[in-house]
């Protein structure tokens, strides 16, 4: 790969951006603010306090701080509000007094049972394959990290931004039950109540989206340096 | 600000740290990253005229999304009408309190601060001048962009209204076509804007009045760090 430029207008074949011969900003004594993207030069500091941006005054840091540990802690939680997530009702329906509670995948059996195919594997997408992929994404993520794997880094990146990009969707089950519960309150015909799996579901929602946002994906790349 | 004499100016990959020289960029390009193919830098045309466009586009259409029902539901002889907003208050009062919270930061409270903070911002430097407390509010902006879920919203009210359809009949109403709009005029705004226009516009005084004996911090102790010279 050596593409810079692109999109349209751009001048055939010039290149916008050359990499300065193999060097991460790290080793050539930079760090990149990650509040705003500036560069600056990176100092050892006297113990207990810290550099901030020169343009920010964001605190700066070579690495996000503590993004292993960090992104562990909030995959670990999120797997553990999995299991309520899936096993809990998300929602009970009350019709002419009979309550019928709904989980995540009854949910998704409804819509496959009313020929509802569409929206069927929508939802299953949304809530069940995307939190799969992201905790499997972001646990193989952490351990291709640890053990300093060298295999296919460009893939792993874009792994990872897919990760960050895909987790809101998920939020798709949480916002049709809040539609749900608003719309259906016809007192003794029809009820709609949230249940506490919606909770536990909305709970992983977020840690997940914690988890990929404390990973620092130039932790991939660091493994294919010789950097201690 | 950074730019070299000749022009470069010197960039690290967001995602894998490589550095690059990246010159002056014709206006509708892009550079990526030569390891990674992240995004480096972009030139787009009038790119914080187009986004003040679309935010105060956006404006209007939350106003209007807010202010009339966007739902309503009809069973047993009775309608039952829905502001975007309902959602959160019927969750809380069925004591789901952290649920409503969520909801309420994703689809009201994240989109209106967005949209308010980019206002803040972007007149004023259209005027000429950055605004006070610039760097505060515009990392704000920031943050928020992942929580503020309007498009996944939409996609709950269409499923939402498939399952209802089995049980009684569901409209569409006003505050929805202006919902749908505003999930277009916001997009827009986030992909036409290039946040390092908004960084570059932070005023270098305002920065050493701040951290000066009159100013009302430092804090804690940190220390500015030196600006990377390019060609190092």
């Amino acid at each position: 790969m050596s593409a810079a430029a692109g999109g349209p207008g751009a001048a055939g074949g010039a290149k916008a951006a050359h990499a300065v011969p193999l060097t991460t900003a790290r080793a050539a004594g930079f760090v990149r603010c990650h509040a705003c993207g500036q560069l600056a030069r990176h100092r050892r500091l006297p113990p207990g306090s810290e550099a901030s941006c020169p343009r920010c005054e964001a605190p700066l840091h070579l690495r996000k701080p503590n993004s292993i540990a960090r992104t562990w802690c909030f995959l670990i939680a999120a797997l553990i509000m999995y299991l309520p997530a899936n096993l809990l009702p998300v929602m009970a329906v009350t019709y002419f007094g009979a309550s019928e509670p709904d989980t995540i995948m009854s949910g998704v059996k409804v819509f496959f049972s009313s020929g509802d195919y569409a929206i069927a594997i929508l939802v299953l997408i949304a809530s069940v394959t995307v939190p799969m992929i992201k905790l499997l994404g972001l646990a193989y993520l952490l351990l291709s990290v640890h053990y300093r794997w060298a295999w296919r880094p460009k893939d792993r990146t874009r792994l990872y931004r897919v990760i960050e990009i895909i987790g809101r969707w998920s939020m798709l089950d949480i916002f049709m039950i809040s539609i749900l519960v608003a719309l259906v309150r016809l007192d003794a015909i029809a009820t709609i109540q949230a249940g506490a799996g919606a909770t536990a579901f909305a709970a992983v929602v977020i840690l997940t989206m914690f988890a990929a946002s404390s990973f620092d994906p130039r932790l991939i790349w660091d493994s294919l340096e010789d950097v201690p | 600000m950074t730019a070299a004499d000749s022009g470069h100016e010197l960039v690290a990959c967001h995602d894998c740290d490589l550095l690059h020289h990246v010159k002056p960029l014709p206006v509708g390009t892009t550079a990526r990253c030569t390891r990674c193919g992240s995004l480096l830098a972009q030139n787009r045309r009038d790119s914080l005229d187009h986004t003040l466009a679309w935010t105060m586009a956006s404006l209007l259409l939350f106003i209007v999304a807010n202010s009339f029902p966007i739902l309503s539901f009809e069973m047993g002889g009775r309608v039952q009408e829905n502001e975007l907003f309902s959602g959160c208050i019927e969750l809380y009062s069925q004591g789901w309190w952290p649920l409503a919270a969520l909801v309420f930061l994703a689809s009201v409270l994240a989109p209106a601060l967005r949209i308010a903070g980019l206002l803040y911002v972007l007149v004023p430097l259209k005027l000429g001048r950055p605004p006070l407390k610039l760097v505060p509010v515009f990392r704000l902006v920031e943050v928020l962009e992942p929580w503020s879920m309007l498009e996944v919203f939409m996609l709950g009210v269409i499923v939402a209204i498939i399952k209802l359809s089995a049980l009684a009949e569901v409209v569409m109403s006003t505050g929805l076509y202006a919902f749908m709009g505003l999930i277009i005029t916001s997009t827009a705004a986030v992909v036409v804007l290039d946040p390092e226009l908004i960084w570059r516009r932070v005023p270098q005084q305002a920065r050493t009045d701040a951290s000066g004996a009159g100013g009302s911090r430092p804090p804690r102790g940190r220390q500015p760090a030196a600006l990377a010279e390019p060609n190092a």
